[in-house]
């Protein structure tokens, strides 16, 4: 059985941008980051449960449209304060146009 | 022997630089002094989530085990009374006395009290988690809310109040809501969402007198008007707490006056957030104090930069935000900068206003919209202004052209 769900087609985002996508009950961010790869965390910041996909990608952090919290969204280290809590990542990829994440 | 580095106040500020020192490797004593029993929490949630919340609860910057994790010493409950600058000693009201190698001064603000006879136990500020906790109790259906000035404080409070079912009168002496530093446009939305909720705003009608009996707070304004309220709350505005070191010799000016790195004039004291006065390059060192979130965490990271010898000068925008209801409202930079707005719409009934200086130079961004919706663009705002960047209007103003393009070019 396959986990892997589409998210979106290729184009949907922009490069160096990030798109909200809700799956079972669960939200998710989903990236392209400026080299044309993409990458999936939690949707929510660990902070204070706020839709990162609002916040703004510069290279490869992803900010917190609250409070600035940074996160690399490639690793989903946290970077800095209010954030200490990681984000949790999910492997990405592209098949046919499609954006695929695989949710476990 | 080290002295180590002392804190006054454990807010924010105080809070941040204690984690900064350590986040950087200073292995000396580093101890954190305030004046709550709690440890350093945040405050903005007082007057918003936690404030609707059954069982409001403390959002802590670090728990116990993280302090005692990184070594840092909080001692609570207690003031600061006094600063030996020649012995390098601060004096607790505990008695005790800490000595220092480096002092940071992160005192914060205190809400600006009414000058005004008849203020009793119905008469109250909102600062602390006591305060919230205070507050809290009387806001239920039924129970009769009256908000001294239309501030943010006050505002926040409005929606709470409503939330959870109070009946509220916000007073404000001023024309509008929000005069001081939000522009009538954007204030107006706000002003419009509270009437939509039942709110009762009365504008441009100063408070007369107040006798408050223990059991209510009877408000009577210049105009004749009478509120009768089971609790009034009075938001207008902050002053810094700067009598520490104004007794220590300590110069003051709007706040503890500080140079860009944030030092006071005494070498080895510091001084950071709310209770600071400080020069902000964005604007040619326009010397301004800030009473925000952001810049509270900001400048106690920069002060323990700093405690450490970094010499860093503060660089950052003042950014700011606010929610009520499903609103959420947030400014880069000072909008009094600004000689002239562009507007750009976003959709959803969400907009931001970019304040121009009259050679064209963005210098300040105001967005109001549904939840998150200004976020991205008033970030990219910033960014903009901290490049002191002169985008074309009419590029701010269209929706189909990206601010992070602005950014680039």
């Amino acid at each position: 059985m396959s986990d892997w769900v589409a998210a979106c087609a290729a184009g949907d985002i922009d490069e160096e941008d990030v798109m909200r996508f809700d799956h079972g009950g669960r939200t998710f961010a989903i990236y392209r980051s400026p080299d044309d790869e993409y990458f999936a965390t939690d949707g929510l910041c660990t902070h204070e449960k706020v839709h990162l996909a609002d916040g703004l990608v510069m290279d490869d952090i992803i900010e917190c449209p609250k409070h600035n919290g940074r996160f690399n969204y490639k690793t989903g280290d946290a970077r800095g304060a209010p954030v200490c809590v990681n984000l949790k990542t999910y492997p990405v990829k592209v098949d046919a146009g499609k954006v695929l994440v695989r949710i476990r | 022997m080290a002295r180590g580095m002392v804190i006054v106040g454990a807010g924010e500020c105080g809070g941040r630089a204690a984690l900064t020192l350590r986040d950087l490797g200073y292995a000396g004593p580093v101890t954190l002094v305030g004046d709550e029993p709690h440890l350093p929490y945040e405050r903005p949630p007082l007057s918003k989530d936690a404030m609707v919340s059954d069982a409001p609860e403390i959002r802590a910057i670090a728990s116990d085990e993280v302090l005692a994790e990184k070594s840092i010493s909080h001692i609570h409950s207690v003031q600061a009374m006094a600063i030996d600058r020649e012995a390098h000693k601060v004096r607790l009201s505990d008695g005790s006395v800490l000595p220092y190698d480096k002092l940071l001064l992160a005192t914060g603000s205190t809400p600006r009290k009414l000058p005004m006879p008849g203020l009793g136990a119905r008469c109250v500020y909102l600062r602390t988690f006591a305060d919230a906790l205070a507050i809290r109790a009387h806001l239920h259906t039924g129970s009769r809310i009256a908000i001294v000035g239309g501030g943010f404080i006050g505002l926040e409070l409005a929606a709470a109040a409503r939330k959870l079912g109070a009946a509220v009168t916000v007073i404000e002496a001023q024309p509008r809501i929000l005069m001081r530093g939000v522009p009538a446009e954007i204030a107006e939305i706000i002003h419009d969402a509270h009437v939509a909720e039942g709110v009762d705003i009365l504008c441009g009608d100063g408070i007369a007198s107040i006798a408050d009996d223990g059991s209510e707070a009877r408000v009577t304004l210049a105009g004749g008007r009478e509120i009768v309220a089971d609790l009034a709350i009075i938001g207008i505005g902050a002053v810094p707490v700067t009598g520490l070191a104004a007794e220590a010799g300590l110069a003051i000016d709007n706040g503890i006056a500080v140079d860009a790195q944030l030092r006071t004039g005494d070498p080895d004291i510091f001084a950071a957030g709310d209770c600071c006065s400080f020069p902000l390059a964005v604007y040619g060192g326009r010397r301004v104090r800030l009473e925000a979130w952001r810049n509270a965490q900001e400048q106690g990271v920069l002060a323990a930069k700093n405690m450490l010898g970094a010499g860093e000068a503060h660089a950052a925008v003042p950014w700011f935000w606010s929610d009520q209801y499903g609103l959420s409202l947030q400014i880069s930079g000072l909008s009094d900068e600004g000689r002239s707005i562009v507007r750009r719409d976003l959709g959803d009934g969400a907009f931001i206003l970019f304040h121009l200086a009259e050679d064209g130079r963005l210098v300040a961004a105001s967005g109001i919209g549904p939840g998150n919706a200004v976020a991205r663009d008033i970030r990219l705002a910033e960014m903009l202004i901290a490049k002191r960047a002169k985008p074309a209007p009419d590029a701010l103003g269209s929706q189909t052209v990206k601010l992070k393009s602005l950014l680039a070019a």
